[in-house]
């Protein structure tokens, strides 16, 4: 019980950099509620009181019991009427047995990030549900599975108990199915206590099981038979409600790991090596489904390579093999995985080999933490590997910029020749979150600065590290183009701007101020930050990747409390621009949120702008799962003591 | 021979000037070697060009590949009209794997330490064959790393000393056994001073389909060619054991050359070439993997190294053909052919909405 009470007690550790004020709130217990959220109001299907379409529900089951896909079915259910919402699924580092939740959070405003008050909660298991049951937030309501009701000590939350497996044996005869049916009937029964739209539930069964009527027909089943005893036995009192709305048409639910394979595939990407860790396993599972739907020639050809490698190692060598002879390669991994690849992103970045890795961030090295997000891998990236070295580091804030960025990843990598790194995170890759659907690609591959054998017909030379277009950025030939300037040869040593061998000490500087200049070069061409919000005042917030959510919901919430209004930046690719620098600039504070411990992206901006270093204060989250709204508020309201 | 030079081999009056391409064999040549004079890694790199030039490869055509090493820096030495990587020390295995994937119509020629391979880099090269890439995988093997002064690799003989003096109490890894343990068809074991039996075995491994190993004896003059070490000049003259005279023959050539019934073996190459092998003292059987095996176990027993190739297997397909590529080179596939139209794009939208 001990470690599974660890897993879910809370920690918020707001570390300030630069004023020493650490301030270790709510002492590992929950926050109490805040005011401003959940607020009530008159809904159509309910009464007054009801809280509508503002709903976080947490659902609580063990691993291997097969609640996914019914937890899928709740939360596309509630995304079919309309309502925005978001997954997000707590998982354990294991196969079965040990306690997993998922959450759903409805928000009619559209946050989808995290929240940890749960308003909604479904008890299965009994290894949790002591924590479990402790969590909700008072005046919550408890779904709870009969045989736990022992565990039942609150009366300050609404408890519906359920005999959940009386239920199972009249909707499924079949013993071995009926673990997996039981989780359908709790859908059920939450279908009803939340007024929900049955007749909703039972479509996203049959799009889910589309290919398999009778697994649908034993599903949707299984739904009315919870929702139907529901109705029969409990009383609805209107408490929370979801109320049909529109706020999701046009929208999709898409995995960020979903994403990034989609954008690899329509980057062109030809050649992919992966050696599985969690969480980045699903970019290449998923992007091997596409390419063997997607890119096969009529007869039967594959116009790509994918290859499990033996280690990461392997991975990235292959990369770079696959990349030093043209073809567009990438490669999926996670920490350790990066740890691996370094000397591979050094020689990347020296011998000036295109590639790209997608790093999915987790926590620790070895196991640690494999089913946790974090962006640790900030500065980690943008130095990798050994003597001078920075690398091009591409961060999507949402599953839009998994799409595009992976794809722009493999344009970069070919444009600049050197390796190029996506960070994405767990809670990005592997959550459920709602988008604008994606648009195919407006611009075309740039493969970059290639000659061919007509191009060397018309060159007097061919130097392979000759910074011919004063941009940093020489041109390359290919293996196999049959021209007498083509060939050169490519290493890791001292070389000239004619590949030739060289251990000169001027030609070494000549070549490591030619690469700092082609990074230069890369300042203005990776993705703009962007402000994506103007406040009034001289408070700046600048945040990356997967906070953008919670930063923008942690917006509104100050403006609502306590009348802040901040101006946000959002970091979108290293090497920085003079964007960022003058962003902070025009500020008084700037308050930097990151999910690690350290203040990685922090450290990167005061090595850039040493002059801005006073200016910048650090929201850091780093307890593994994702970052949400009220961590920010209340650290930079505490900060611009209004709280 | 001698210990200070490494001659080229006196072409043989039948071959001409220049090859079926019109090429001489300096064009094969690369920029001259910076490595120790004397040193057995200088000989394989005069074969490579010999063989190379004798086969009329194009040099576009090639992809030469190594790790880190002395051994690896000699693909500067051959070839000059070819791309050429000095890779990472005991990953060019896996570099090779890439360039297999992104063109396989390229030519790879592989060259590698002891060091490079059976230390640091033994697990990518049991991969490597295991999967078999299309490579000719050479490993200059003198037992130690040459590059870093002298310290024992993973194939130092048990009981060899260092130049210091330490002894070596481990048996030495064999590669050739380990090779053919991983389902390698073409291997073979060679020494850098044989220059005509080395010239016979690069061509034939480089017409192999598949991965072709070949485990090459190469002095190094520095570090580890004094009394005590078997991979000396000297020890490896005296334990030297062919197992039979190879002659190659390429398949543009008359095949019944050097063909005599009842005294020879003929090997059909994937390629359309054959490899016909004469047998000295045994009537050794290529195609018998246990007997190979068990042939190097009592080679290592008895301190001798058996030289010629040792197996040959047929059929595996290679890696690249396993995964029924187009047969352009993935590298250059234009857009058209790798990006999906809007309509895929659409239709998956529309199944995530
Ligand atoms: C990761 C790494 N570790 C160590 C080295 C140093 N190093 C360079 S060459 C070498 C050994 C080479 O031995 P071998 O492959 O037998 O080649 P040889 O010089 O004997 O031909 C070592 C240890 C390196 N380059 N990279
Ligand atoms: S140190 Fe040994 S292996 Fe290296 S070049 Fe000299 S002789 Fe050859
Ligand atoms: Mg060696």
């Amino acid at each position: 019980m001990e470690s599974i009470s660890n897993i879910k007690r809370i920690h918020w550790i707001y570390q300030l950099k630069i004023v020493k004020l650490i301030l270790l709130s709510h002492n590992g217990k929950k926050p109490m509620s805040s005011s401003t959220l959940n607020q009530p109001e008159v809904a159509a299907t309910g009464k007054k009181g009801s809280v509508v379409n503002d709903i976080v529900i947490q659902i609580a089951t063990s691993n291997g019991s097969g609640s996914q896909s019914a937890n899928n079915i709740l939360l596309r259910s509630i995304f079919n009427m309309g309502v925005p919402v978001s997954g997000k699924n707590l998982f354990p580092s294991n196969i079965q047995g040990l306690p997993t939740w998922f959450t759903i959070r409805a928000s009619k405003d559209g946050w989808t990030g995290a929240r940890r008050e749960i308003d909604v909660l479904i008890a299965m298991n009994v290894e949790s549900v002591v924590d479990d049951i402790r969590d909700l937030r008072p005046g919550g309501m408890l779904i709870l599975n009969s045989e736990l009701k022992q565990y039942l000590t609150r009366t300050d939350v609404k408890a519906h108990i359920v005999p959940f497996n009386e239920l199972v044996v009249q909707c499924c005869p079949e013993v071995k199915l009926r673990k997996l049916v039981t989780n359908m009937i709790y859908v059920g029964v939450a279908g009803f206590l939340l007024s929900m739209d049955i007749e909703e539930i039972k479509k996203s069964i049959d799009k889910q099981f589309k290919t398999k009527p009778k697994v649908a027909d034993l599903n949707r089943n299984a739904v009315t038979v919870g929702y139907n005893w529901a109705s029969e036995h409990l009383v609805n009192d209107h408490d929370y409600v979801i109320e049909r709305d529109h706020k999701t048409e046009g929208k999709i639910l898409i995995e960020g790991n979903m994403a990034t394979a989609l954008g690899a595939l329509y980057g062109g990407v030809t050649v992919v090596a992966w050696y599985p860790i969690t969480p980045s396993s699903s970019v290449c599972e998923n992007l091997i489904e596409l390419l063997r739907h997607y890119r096969h020639d009529p007869d039967g050809k594959a116009t790509y390579a994918v290859l499990q490698a033996e280690d990461e190692i392997a991975s990235i060598g292959f990369v770079v093999g696959a990349g030093w002879t043209g073809a567009r390669a990438m490669t999926a991994t996670s920490g350790p995985g990066i740890s691996l690849m370094s000397e591979f992103a050094g020689l990347s970045y020296f011998a000036e080999i295109p590639a790209v890795i997608v790093d999915v961030q987790r926590m620790g090295p070895s196991t640690g933490l494999p089913t946790r997000t974090c962006q640790g891998d900030i500065m980690k990236a943008y130095y990798l590997s050994h003597g001078d070295c920075k690398h091009i580091v591409l961060i999507p804030g949402s599953v839009q910029e998994c799409y595009e960025f992976a794809m722009e990843s493999l344009n970069l990598a070919e444009r600049f020749q050197t390796l190029v790194l996506m960070l994405s995170d767990l809670d990005l890759g592997m959550n459920n979150w709602m988008s604008d659907p994606f648009k195919p690609p407006t611009k075309d591959m740039d493969r970059g600065k290639v000659l061919t054998a007509e191009d060397l017909d018309k060159v007097k030379q061919f130097g392979r590290y000759a910074d011919v277009d004063g941009d940093g950025i020489p041109y390359r030939t290919l293996p196999g183009t049959k021209h007498p300037k083509a060939a050169f040869f490519t290493r890791g040593t001292g070389h000239t701007a004619a590949a030739t061998y060289s251990e000169k000490a001027e030609d070494w500087k000549v070549n490591m101020d030619r690469l700092a200049k082609k990074f230069a070069t890369a300042r203005g061409m990776v993705p703009a930050p962007v402000i994506e919000h103007q406040g009034k005042g001289d408070v700046g917030i600048i945040a990356y990747g997967s906070s953008d959510v919670a930063v923008k919901e942690s917006l509104s919430q100050m403006k609502a409390e306590k009348g802040l209004e901040a101006t946000y930046l959002r970091i979108r690719a290293l090497p920085t621009c003079d964007a960022i620098r003058d962003f902070i600039t025009s500020k008084r504070v700037t308050y930097l949120v990151e999910q690690n411990r350290d203040a990685q992206m922090a450290s990167i901006l005061r090595a850039e702008y040493p002059e801005l270093a006073a200016k910048l204060v650090s929201v850091l989250h780093y307890d593994g799962m994702p970052i949400e709204a009220r961590t920010i508020s209340d650290h930079i309201l505490k900060f611009e003591k209004k709280a | 021979m001698s210990a200070t030079t490494a001659p080229e081999t006196p072409a043989p009056a039948k071959v001409p000037a220049v090859n079926r391409l019109g090429l001489a064999q300096a064009v094969y040549k690369g920029s001259p070697s910076t490595l120790c004079t004397g040193c057995g890694h200088d000989s394989i790199t005069n074969q490579i060009i010999k063989a190379m030039f004798e086969l009329d490869v194009e040099p576009h055509h090639v992809a030469k590949l190594s790790g880190i090493g002395c051994s690896s820096k000699t693909t500067a030495y051959f070839l000059g009209q070819s791309h050429g990587f000095n890779s990472v020390h005991g990953r060019m295995a896996a570099v090779a794997t890439g360039v297999n994937l992104a063109n396989s119509n390229l030519m790879a020629i592989g060259v590698s330490g002891d060091g490079d391979t059976a230390s640091i880099g033994l697990g990518q090269f049991l991969h490597m064959v295991r999967r078999n890439v299309q490579i000719c995988y050479i490993i200059e093997n003198n037992g130690v790393y040459g590059l870093t002064k002298g310290q024992f690799s993973a194939t130092a003989d048990k009981g060899s000393l260092q130049k210091k003096g330490d002894s070596n109490e481990m048996f030495p890894i064999d590669c050739c056994a380990l090779a053919i343990e991983m389902g390698c068809e073409f291997v073979a074991r060679s020494f850098s001073g044989d220059y005509k039996q080395l010239c016979t075995l690069l061509k034939a491994g480089l017409s192999h389909r598949g991965t072709a190993m070949i485990d090459v004896v190469s002095p190094c003059i520095t570090f580890n060619n004094h009394e005590g070490s078997t991979k000396s000049y000297k020890f490896a003259k005296d334990h030297e054991e062919a197992l039979h005279e190879i002659g190659f023959v390429s398949s543009h050539e008359p095949i019944t050359a050097e063909y005599e019934e009842g005294t020879t073996t003929k090997i059909e190459l994937p390629d359309g070439a054959h490899i016909i092998l004469k047998k000295l003292h045994r009537d050794y059987d290529p195609s018998d993997k246990a007997n190979a095996l068990e042939l190097l176990a009592k080679a290592r027993d008895e301190r001798l190294f058996l030289t010629g190739l040792l197996y040959m297997g047929k059929g595996q397909a290679p890696m690249v053909e396993q995964k029924n590529l187009v047969d352009e080179p993935l590298a250059t596939l234009p857009q058209s052919r790798v990006r999906p139209s809007p309509e895929v794009l659409a239709q998956v939208m529309e199944s995530l909405k």
